[in-house]
């Protein structure tokens, strides 16, 4: 066991957690105004955008990968332009995964930012806009600081949910060794040669690595609910 | 001076109604608005502070803070706001809450000596009573020196002992900062004892507007005194009947005689007053 360990490649988790580092990071700035924008308006937008970014829970990713691999392939006009402007291809390498992986991985950052100010009292907001500041400022030092618990839900689900991308990352990365072939692709891969022990191995510590963040959340989230009050719940 | 005449499509428990309301206030005056909830008392005092939009003008001193298409943000108004249930930072400590607005050190201080919260200034907001808590929020109100202060009912989740503690830190509060005050009230007592004129509003119209004497006091004519209460019961004793009342939060019996009796229904809103004898008072 200790030999297999050893010898074992590693690579596959290192790229699954890369991926899902700089996913959450670009999701975060995108997310946050995108969440603060829903949760405030009562604009007749609202609710095609957020039909919009629930899109990625109710597609197969086998549709969004075509879609994005479409897209972004070096026929389409998108996958050319970022060739000849920034020489960036975007399928088949890591870029690709991490354009691929923002639009898998949007609504579960989206939506909890989202409810989180939507819980906020608006009486507090507003007591913050009649104190002179500004929707920004708002944002940054009243309604953020309060909602803790579904910040950290939604950076670590991201995250999370990320980690155990399949579908979409099979179809946009291919499954190149070192560069695009992710945790979760590897172990497909191990099972389809019937090497069952790596298989176990790997999936194995992804079910503790996984077990392992939902708890430290739900313990943080306990320990944050009871700490504050100024949240309807 | 503040010139308000404003006009705002209000949709309340009995269909759609107009918020219509033309008022001239002085600076340093101190109004309470009464009326029954669903009047649009909150509406109104939202629209001076830029929270809601409505039609119309809406003019301090010589600034507009809205005309026509002009609404000037709720940043730009010079207004403290004190809301029912507080509306404090939770993640901010006392201090913290009042230096938010403005980092003015000595203000700051000043307002929660004042209020005797200074030996709670390092406290979390979580951890005051709703009498605190609501202390902290008049002072956060103070803290741009607001030209115009809303109270959007402040003291009615509190209890009476804390209340007429709290009225009268609203009234130094007042005084001392010049502000023309708009406080949201329902209790008579308080009204009389804070403002210098009571403006009632009923379904988006003022329906009465004068001093609180004017306005309050329910004795007509000459009679002696006269009070406002709800009939609970009716019982019949040999050939007389007996009205139990509740004025407030005391029970009263009055006898009555049966054409009266018949003409009452149990449970609607009375008044009982007299004119025949000189009522005593005595010290409790």
């Amino acid at each position: 066991m200790i030999e297999i360990l050893k010898t074992l490649e590693w690579t596959p988790f290192l790229i699954s957690f890369k991926l899902a580092l700089i996913t959450t990071l670009i999701l975060f700035f995108i997310s946050l105004p995108l969440a603060w924008y829903l949760s405030q308006t009562r604009s007749k937008v609202k609710p095609i955008l957020e039909a919009l970014t629930a899109l990625p829970i109710v597609l197969p990713p086998s549709v969004l990968g075509f879609y994005i691999l479409w897209a972004l392939s070096f026929n389409s006009p998108i996958g050319q332009f970022f060739d000849e402007v920034f020489g960036i291809k975007l399928v088949f390498n890591f870029t690709g995964l991490v354009v691929a992986s923002c639009f898998y991985s949007l609504p579960f950052m989206v939506q909890p930012l989202q409810s989180g100010f939507q819980s906020i009292n608006r009486n507090m907001l507003e007591a913050s806009y009649i104190s002179g500041k500004s929707q920004f400022q708002t944002l940054f030092k009243v309604a953020l600081p309060n909602i803790k618990p579904a910040l950290l839900t939604a950076i670590i689900v991201t995250f999370a949910h990320t980690v155990g991308e399949f579908g979409v990352v099979l179809m946009v990365g291919g499954s190149i060794p070192d560069q695009t072939k992710v945790a979760s692709v590897a172990i497909y891969e191990f099972v389809e040669v019937m090497d069952y022990t790596h298989a176990h191995i790997y999936s194995g510590i992804m079910l503790v690595l996984s077990f392992l963040t939902l708890l430290g959340v739900y313990i943080f989230n306990r320990t944050q609910n009871s700490k504050f009050t100024g949240i309807h719940s | 001076m503040i010139n308000i005449n404003i006009n705002k499509p209000l949709h309340g428990s009995a269909g759609v109604m107009d918020l219509k309301v033309n008022l001239e206030i002085k600076s340093g005056d101190f109004v309470a608005l009464s009326g029954q909830s669903g009047s649009g008392k909150t509406t109104l005092l939202r629209i001076l502070a830029g929270l809601e939009e409505a039609k119309g003008t809406v003019q301090v001193q010589e600034e507009f803070w809205l005309k026509e298409k002009f609404c000037l943000s709720p940043q730009k108004r010079k207004i403290g706001f004190v809301f029912q249930d507080y509306a404090l930072f939770p993640n901010m400590s006392v201090e913290d809450n009042l230096l938010y607005v403005c980092k003015d050190y000595a203000l700051a201080k000043h307002l929660l000596e004042m209020t005797n919260l200074s030996e709670l200034a390092k406290r979390m907001p979580n951890s005051l009573s709703g009498g605190q808590k609501q202390r902290v929020s008049l002072c956060r109100a103070m803290m741009n020196r607001p030209q115009l202060l809303l109270l959007d009912e402040p003291l009615s989740a509190l209890d009476p002992a804390m209340r007429t503690k709290l009225q009268s830190e609203i009234l130094t509060l007042h005084k001392e900062f010049g502000t023309t005050t708009i406080m949201v009230s329902h209790d008579p007592s308080e009204m009389y004892r804070l403002s210098n004129r009571v403006i009632v509003l009923s379904n988006g119209k003022v329906i009465n507007d004068g001093s609180a004497k004017e306005v309050l006091l329910k004795t007509k004519g000459s009679q002696k005194f006269s009070f406002e209460g709800e009939l609970l019961d009716i019982i019949k004793v040999d050939v007389i009947h007996i009205a139990i009342i509740a004025i407030g939060q005391q029970l009263v019996e009055v006898v009555i005689g049966s054409h009266e009796a018949k003409d009452l229904v149990i449970g609607q809103s009375i008044s009982v007053s007299t004119k025949a004898f000189s009522p005593t008072i005595q010290g409790l």
